[in-house]
């Protein structure tokens, strides 16, 4: 017998490799997903019951299939319809779609939209010679493009192959114009050389199983490195209602061919019986009829069959862990994504639980959490994942009606969350998973899609009403997206939680960068599975509860961060005599300080308020109602232009009646001093210009972290010059308020349930307070210190600050100490002459107030303290007369970390 | 002019660095990115690196040129994203064509002085071919597995009129590369060949999938040694790995490869992992000592850098490459 001629091995793939190697003689292919071959199937299929169609191909891997055989062929089918779809379902199943496919159609049409939605190698079943050599390799080529092996069937121009001499013919006519003609692989080749039932009574049909098995040792022996394959159960055809003979038919029929070379085919791995356990008598019948060795052997066979009637035997598929505890089975079911038994398993939960909301929370978080861990050990992957969501929906869809029912106050515990992917980045795989997975848990989802702006995430995010803020983001830039949301989440009062996620985001990050912008909650989310457990939590009934976990929560992140920060590069400050020594060295002298026209404390009692119009600066207005961009152009604005125009009209009307009825009451203190700067730090104000009396001290905070060459670490006191320049030098202080008579305005409104307009009344106040500011700043400048009595500068210069000289007020960057402001309260009698009031934690009352001091230096300019040392903060202590703590505790958002 | 299968036979050539980590340096606002051509297009289009061939070409050829300084042979044109797929984000989808044949156009010009300048050394330019945003071989909607975004056609169409831009824009060879779903090279790899065909070409063929993680497959599931057999039906320059794992990860997943392909073999993988802020921190030493492994292994024809690499990395590189053997490789192949 010559030897099997192969040099080369066919490869395929699924989602794992299939290598027909020497140490393979036979690869099984799996038939049950064939419309032609299974009448369950087809009826699926017609049914459109894609579930348990998957079923069956779930099963037939699992029952050890190599390659499944997929064939939509049948007349009341959409053929390239079902076989798109069905494909396409399997491959989101990993289990099944870890092996090969075998595209099984008669149309051509259909082959190849079968091929162009699997990304392994896969089988086609079948071309051939029937139509022609020219169709034939038209067919060959696609498929070399593509990358596919093929069956090719022994069928020609003639007609099918049916004996020994017509099946060698047109195999190897076949394969030379694959191999010689079109350079196809010719390891990727298979033949088919047809498998017709014996037994049939007939007497040409008696050859039928050895002539393909000669013809299999032929093209085995004489067609390198191509395959031969077979459909197995033609064979025993004519016993159909006879498992048993049909099994052993099987069985010795493959036993035979592959010993000739048959390696691969399409056997029911049910319809199998192992070739030694055939019992002998029924063996012997059996291989006479299969190779021909008696003329009476069909005859024979017939007569013992009628003695082995039987069922034949069922295999079943492994459902051993159906005897496992409860929640095992429903993990497993998850893990596993077999939604078969979940409800069931699921209706038995709810029946040993109080509440049906338990099992979600329990039972199927705790299966879910194992999904995760998996996922995140990268013992899963994301196809396993999504269909583990899936068997979640349906767990969930299942219990929904019992929580309706039930209606217990934790089913209204779902809410609204918003998912975005944030600005400049369009990744959104991850973010729609955990859409899905969240909206299977019965939270309704408001999806922004990709690149959305952080505007429109937070103008939704009001609109909505949304519970929760997830955020997503791939790229190292939405890094920087995500903590710039955080902080106009803070910016504008916002009090839900953020969760953060994809695939650059990570716990460091969220805890160093993210967490600390935003007190409402951030909470790094590792994945889709993660989300659940958190939003549920986080937004629980039990207050309790959610605030544990964030205290949690923020307690794990503060070690993460000082974790990190103890590793980090620290920033790099300077003791506080270096940064003292290198102060802003302005140049003081008589053309850069001005004498004020008028000294000592003014007050103005009565300020009428149609006078400050003109110093409006409306853009923040809008920023107050989540209405960005620059006023006036924010009137026109495509998007917010209408909302904007109607606010600005309702406010235009509001003015005028707050201007007529004199709603307001606006009031200002203000005063110039002699002051020079000492000790660095400190600046001295003076009684009078005999510079002798000091009425007070005022204390300033100079920059500590290392600059660049040349950079100066600046303190308000440089803009004031030093004692010992013998330079006479002032400074001013003021507080403005429009505050009086809001208050009423707004509780009238609120309690006529007109919360537009007690919102509108305060913001005008706001609005009216630093009209005020600008004006007495104008008026500063141009009379009462008169150092610029010639500028000229209309409103939009006022805003862009283009004037010379400073007014930073206390608790901002320049001057974050709040307690100047007591000192300042003392300088100008504030309370005494206008009533404004300071509040235990150092904020003004009335709120609509502004307050702060003049610098008038040229030179001078806003800037921010940033990140001081302990050993200023002590020293700052000792000149304010505070013990250590409280000066920390005042300036805790400005102390470094050491 | 050199042939790219001739130099690949002699020596281990080495590919440029990571396109977007150096364009980041240039902080580019949206105004850079505009330019002239586009400075009244309709959306924002900061981030859509591929146009800066057109809006900024003397910073991506400054780019190139800094990777032939530092010992490339291969660069990779600015085109990750030049398919009507990817550029649909950017509404660009007509621009594809300049974009890639731009992108050509400049990388082929530096590579073409550092030629003439070093004639034993030839420079050579790939025509890069990303993965695009979307995926054939799974469902964005989880509540319809058998959904899919892009078909196979659509996918071809796109890979086709970009694979032919960049061909015409004088690229030496192709890269299909950050393959994270198979089926998406599978279009790419069709288009190209009906591309050869069309044009009565044989260009070469670089193919580069991408593990994404401790999985050990791509993020459509497939194994290294599956998603080979996926991509080998046609005869290519080289196949390997790039991108998502540093080179130590990425070691065992190319021995796979190496094992049972006859093609040649490339890698260019990642500056190790990102930290915590998304910034890669792997210095040039520390991932030229892993790749020293692949090296001392014979396991490498074609060595490069993904996401995190610069200049200094591809320089280290390419010092050891220079030092080292190739892997034995069986005769090119020719498509035809």
């Amino acid at each position: 017998m010559s030897q099997i001629n192969q040099t080369k091995y066919m490869k395929l793939s699924g989602l794992e490799p299939l290598i027909l190697g020497p140490d393979m003689n036979f690869i099984n292919v799996g038939e049950r997903t064939n419309v032609a071959g299974s009448r369950k199937f087809l009826r699926l299929i017609k049914e459109e019951q894609f579930d348990e169609a998957l079923e069956i191909a779930r099963h037939q891997v699992e029952g050890g299939a190599q390659i499944i055989d997929v064939n939509m062929d049948d007349g009341l089918i959409d053929g390239k319809e079902a076989m798109v779809k069905f494909l396409n379902l399997m491959m989101a199943e990993p289990e099944i779609a870890r092996v090969p496919m075998m595209i099984d159609s008669s149309k051509w049409e259909i082959i190849e939209a079968g091929l162009q939605v699997v990304q392994g190698k896969s089988v086609v079943n079948s071309i051939s010679l029937k139509e022609g050599e020219e169709k034939f390799k038209e067919q060959v080529r696609k498929l070399k493009m593509y990358g596919a092996a093929v069956i090719v069937m022994a069928f020609d121009e003639v007609g099918q192959a049916d004996n020994y001499q017509r099946r060698i013919e047109i195999a190897e006519r076949s394969y030379r114009i694959m191999v010689d003609e079109c350079n196809f692989p010719s390891e990727d080749i298979i033949f088919d050389l047809n498998i017709f039932p014996v037994a049939t009574g007939m007497e040409e049909h008696r050859r039928n199983a050895i002539d393909f098995i000669e013809a299999t040792h032929w093209v085995r022996t004489h067609l390198t490195n191509a395959s031969v394959s077979g459909g197995v159960s033609n064979v025993s055809f004519s016993f159909r209602g006879n498992n048993v003979v049909r099994e052993a038919m099987h069985s010795v029929f493959l036993y035979h061919a592959i010993q000739k070379g048959m390696n691969m085919g399409i056997v029911n791995p049910a319809m199998l019986e192992v070739y030694d356990d055939i019992p002998k008598d029924l063996l012997e019948h059996v291989e006479d009829v299969i190779l021909d060795r008696r003329d009476d052997a069909t005859e024979s066979l017939l007569d013992f069959a009628e003695t082995v009637k039987g069922t034949g035997k069922a295999k079943v598929e492994n459902l051993e862990w159906r005897n496992m505890p409860l929640q095992d089975r429903i993990t497993h079911g998850l893990v596993k994504g077999i939604d078969k038994f979940i409800v069931e398993d699921v209706e038995q939960a709810r029946q040993e639980v109080a509440k049906p909301l338990e099992v979600i929370e329990g039972h199927l978080m705790i299966g879910m959490g194992v999904v995760g861990d998996l996922f995140g050990e990268g013992k899963m992957f994301l196809p396993q994942v999504v269909k583990s969501a899936r068997v979640m929906k349906k767990a969930v869809a299942y219990l929904m009606p019992f929580i309706e029912e039930a209606k217990d106050d934790a089913a209204q515990s779902q809410g609204k969350v918003l998912l975005a992917t944030v600005k400049g980045d369009v990744h959104d795989i991850g973010k729609n998973i955990v859409g899905v997975v969240l909206a299977c848990n019965n939270y309704e989802i408001v999806d922004l899609g990709v690149m959305v702006p952080p505007e429109k995430i937070l103008q939704t995010a009001i609109d909505e009403k949304v519970d929760v803020i997830g955020l997503s983001g791939l790229i190292t830039p939405s890094l920087d997206e995500m903590v710039h949301i955080a902080k106009e989440m803070k910016r504008l009062n916002f009090t839900i939680p953020l969760l953060i996620g994809g695939a650059t985001t990570s716990k460091a990050h969220t805890a160093v960068k993210i967490a600390p912008e935003y007190d409402g909650g951030v909470v790094h989310v590792l994945d889709a599975s993660r989300s659940v457990p958190v939003t549920s939590t986080l937004i629980s009934e039990d207050l309790t509860l959610a605030e544990k976990f964030r205290k949690d929560t923020y307690a794990e992140y503060d070690k993460v961060r000082e974790g990190f920060l103890n590793r980090a590069k620290k920033k790099v400050y300077l003791p506080l005599a270096d940064a003292r020594a290198n102060k802003y060295a302005l140049e003081f002298n008589q053309t850069t300080t001005y004498i004020p026209n008028q000294l000592g404390v003014q007050v103005i009692d009565n300020m009428p308020l149609e006078d400050l119009l003109p110093y409006f600066d409306w853009t923040p207005f809008f920023q107050s109602w989540e209405l960005h961009g620059k006023f006036p152009a924010i009137l026109e604005d495509k998007v917010v232009g209408t909302q904007a125009t109607e606010l600005y009209k309702d406010a235009q009307i509001m003015l005028d009646t707050i201007i007529k009825e004199k709603w307001f009451t606006a009031k200002a203190v203000y005063g110039l001093f002699p002051a020079n700067t000492v000790n660095d730090d400190d600046i001295e104000i003076y009684k009078d210009q005999n510079r002798t009396t000091i009425i007070q001290t005022m204390l300033t905070l100079r920059q500590q972290s290392k600059k660049a060459a040349g950079k100066p670490n600046i303190a308000l006191a440089d803009y004031i010059a030093p004692k010992n320049s013998g330079v006479q030098d002032y400074i001013g202080g003021f507080c403005v308020t429009a505050g009086f008579g809001v208050e009423e305005k707004a509780e009238e409104y609120k309690n006529n349930l007109d919360d537009y307009n007690s919102i509108l009344v305060k913001a005008l106040a706001d609005r009216f307070a630093e009209a005020f500011a600008e004006y007495l700043h104008n008026k500063i400048r141009k009379q009462d210190w008169g150092y610029a009595s010639d500028e000229k500068l209309d409103n939009e210069d006022l805003i862009k600050e283009k004037y010379q000289g400073i007014r930073p007020a206390s608790g901002y960057p320049s001057c974050p100490d709040h307690t100047e402001k007591i000192q300042l309260w003392e300088l100008l009698k504030v309370k005494e002459h206008i009533g404004v009031e300071l509040t235990d934690s150092l904020a003004m009352f009335p709120t609509a107030s502004v307050s702060g001091h003049y610098f008038a230096h040229k030179d001078a300019r806003y800037f921010g303290l940033g990140k001081i040392t302990k050993e200023q903060v002590h020293d700052f202590a000792d000149r304010r007369g505070l013990t250590k703590e409280e000066a920390e505790r005042w300036l805790s958002p400005n102390l470094a970390e050491e | 002019m050199a042939d790219i299968r001739e130099e690949i036979k002699k020596r281990i050539l080495v590919l440029d660095g990571a396109m977007g980590t150096m364009i980041q340096q240039y902080k580019f606002s949206e105004e850079d990115y505009r330019g002239e051509q586009f400075k009244d297009w309709k959306v924002p289009v900061k981030g859509n690196n591929d146009m800066l061939s057109i809006t900024q070409p003397q910073a991506i050829k400054d780019i190139h040129a800094k990777y032939f300084e530092a010992g490339a042979d291969i660069a990779e044109t600015n085109t990750f994203s030049g398919t009507t797929i990817a550029m649909a984000d950017y509404e660009m989808e007509e621009a594809v064509y300049q974009l890639n044949y731009q992108s050509a156009k400049i990388a082929k010009e530096v590579a073409d002085q550092f030629t003439a300048k070093e004639p034993h050394k030839p420079r050579f330019v790939a025509g890069a071919m990303g993965p695009t945003n979307r995926t054939l071989s799974m469902s964005p909607d989880v509540n319809d597995p058998g959904y899919r975004a892009v078909t196979f056609d659509e996918l071809r169409i796109a890979y086709k009129q970009q694979a032919e831009a960049l061909i015409d824009g004088g690229v030496d060879v192709l890269l299909v590369e950050t393959i994270f779903d198979t089926l998406n090279a599978k279009a790419a790899l069709f288009a190209i060949q009906e591309v050869n065909e069309e044009k009565g070409l044989d260009i070469p063929i670089m193919v580069s999938g991408t593990i994404t993680d401790a999985s050990g497959r791509t993020l459509s599931g497939q194994t290294a040694d599956a998603f080979l057999i996926s991509v080998s039906h046609l005869p290519l320059l080289s196949v390997g790995f790039n991108c998502a794992l540093g080179a130590d990860a990425l070691q065992p997943h190319l021995e796979t490869v190496a094992a049972q392909t006859q093609f040649a073999v490339s890698a260019h993988p990642n500056a190790g992992l990102p930290n915590a802020f998304g910034e890669y921190d792997e210095t040039p030493e520390q991932m030229a000592a892993q790749i020293q492994n692949y090296l001392d292994k014979g396991l490498i024809n074609i060595i490069g850098g993904c996401c995190g690499t610069t200049p200094a990395h591809i320089k280290a590189i390419a010092e050891i490459a220079e030092k080292a053997e190739r892997r034995q490789v069986a005769e090119q192949l020719s498509t035809r």
